[in-house]
């Protein structure tokens, strides 16, 4: 399986959670803090941080082109 | 492994003017996906950037062409199909791909809808279905579903519907799918597909409009429509398309596939 890094360009993020929701490996949740437009923006959610498969599935959904992976060997 | 790393650029940002990132579109709204699903297609197509086009109508969809840094054209109401045509004729090199709304390519344009089709020029055709007329204020268009609330329709639309994927396999649509903007990967695999293919190629693709239809349908937000779209999709290649029809007042399943991949002679195909 896969490994994957998880990028994210918080000032893009307008909150819509399509990623957070429906990334099959629930690796996302919502950030502490808010981008300049009030927006929690995804982050990894603690302890997932290994759990990232690198399927791309957040680079698509995304709306906002604000989130995208890699893979890491 | 680490957490999220913080970045200021996106990998498709090449095939994008991201100099006007965020674009205008609702929080919630599924153009974006769709978006990202076309530009995904045409960054693997072994057609280079420069060959690819991009018409849209006008409307909330019709923003799409000024958000690819390509060859993007943002025509008169209605009338994305005939400039596309205008351009394959001219120049059969170009792989042309029109993305317009629901209103923009069945209600003001539905005439040069049908004869595209019927002559199988070699264009492909995204029509996002959000259900209404986004921009305008979330009027009902040929596309409301029958009992849905719109900004015309407050007592619930009465008029029968289109079946885009229906209408256009009757009229000889060499491609016909319909997905959802979560289903995004078989979106960007249908939109790499059409765009190896020659001839009239169509693809509906369900889109949230939270704030035209979502709100006053009990939808909610975009999530929650795309939550719709994950419990009543049913994927079925083989579907009778007559079937196919979109009722949403009962919660019924949606059919979602690629329904059609035929070969007939078409026009404009490069040589
Ligand atoms: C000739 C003309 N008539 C009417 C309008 C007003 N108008 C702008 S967008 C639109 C409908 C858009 O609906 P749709 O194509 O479904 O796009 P959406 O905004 O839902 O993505 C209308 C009627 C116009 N711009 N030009
Ligand atoms: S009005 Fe609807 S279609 Fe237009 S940007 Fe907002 S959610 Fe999207
Ligand atoms: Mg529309």
């Amino acid at each position: 399986m896969p490994r994957g890094q998880v990028f994210v360009i918080p000032e893009r993020c307008k909150g819509c959670r399509f990623c957070i929701e429906f990334c099959p490996e629930d690796v996302l949740t919502e950030s502490e803090g808010m981008n300049a437009k009030g927006y929690h923006y995804a982050v990894v959610a603690e302890g997932k941080e290994d759990a990232c498969v690198d399927c791309r599935f957040c680079r698509l959904v995304c709306p906002e082109f604000a989130i995208y992976t890699e893979e890491v060997q | 492994m680490s957490r999220e790393t913080a970045v200021k650029s996106h990998p498709l940002d090449p095939l994008l003017r991201a100099d006007r990132l965020p674009h205008i579109w609702c929080p919630g709204c599924g153009l974006g996906s769709i978006m990202a699903c076309l530009s995904s297609a045409i960054a693997a197509s072994s057609i280079p950037a420069e060959k690819h086009v991009i018409v849209s109508g006008i409307g909330c969809t019709g923003r799409v062409a000024g958000y690819m840094k390509l060859d993007s054209f943002h025509t008169t109401h209605g009338r994305a199909i005939p400039f596309a045509t205008g351009l394959k004729l001219a120049n059969p090199e170009l792989e042309v791909t029109v993305v317009s709304g629901d209103g923009d390519l069945f209600a003001i344009g539905g005439n040069h809808f049908i004869h595209a089709a019927r002559r199988n020029i070699d264009i492909n055709v995204v029509c996002v279905n959000n259900f209404n007329y986004g921009m305008t204020g979330g009027q009902a268009g040929p596309t409301t579903p029958v009992g849905a609330r719109t900004s015309t329709t407050p007592q619930g639309a009465t008029e029968p519907t289109f079946n885009l994927p229906l209408l256009a396999a009757t009229l000889g649509a060499v491609f016909v799918a319909r997905w959802t903007s979560l289903h995004v990967r078989q979106l960007e695999k249908a939109m790499s597909r059409v765009m190896e293919k020659d001839g009239f190629s169509f693809i509906e693709v369900l889109s949230p409009c939270p704030v035209g239809f979502g709100k006053s349908n009990d939808i909610g937000d975009g999530l929650d429509e795309m939550s719709m779209y994950r419990r009543n999709g049913v994927v079925s290649h083989d579907a009778d398309l007559t079937e196919a029809g979109i009722d949403m007042k009962h919660d019924s399943p949606i059919v979602l596939g690629n329904f059609r991949d035929v070969e007939r002679p078409a026009l404009g195909v490069r040589q």
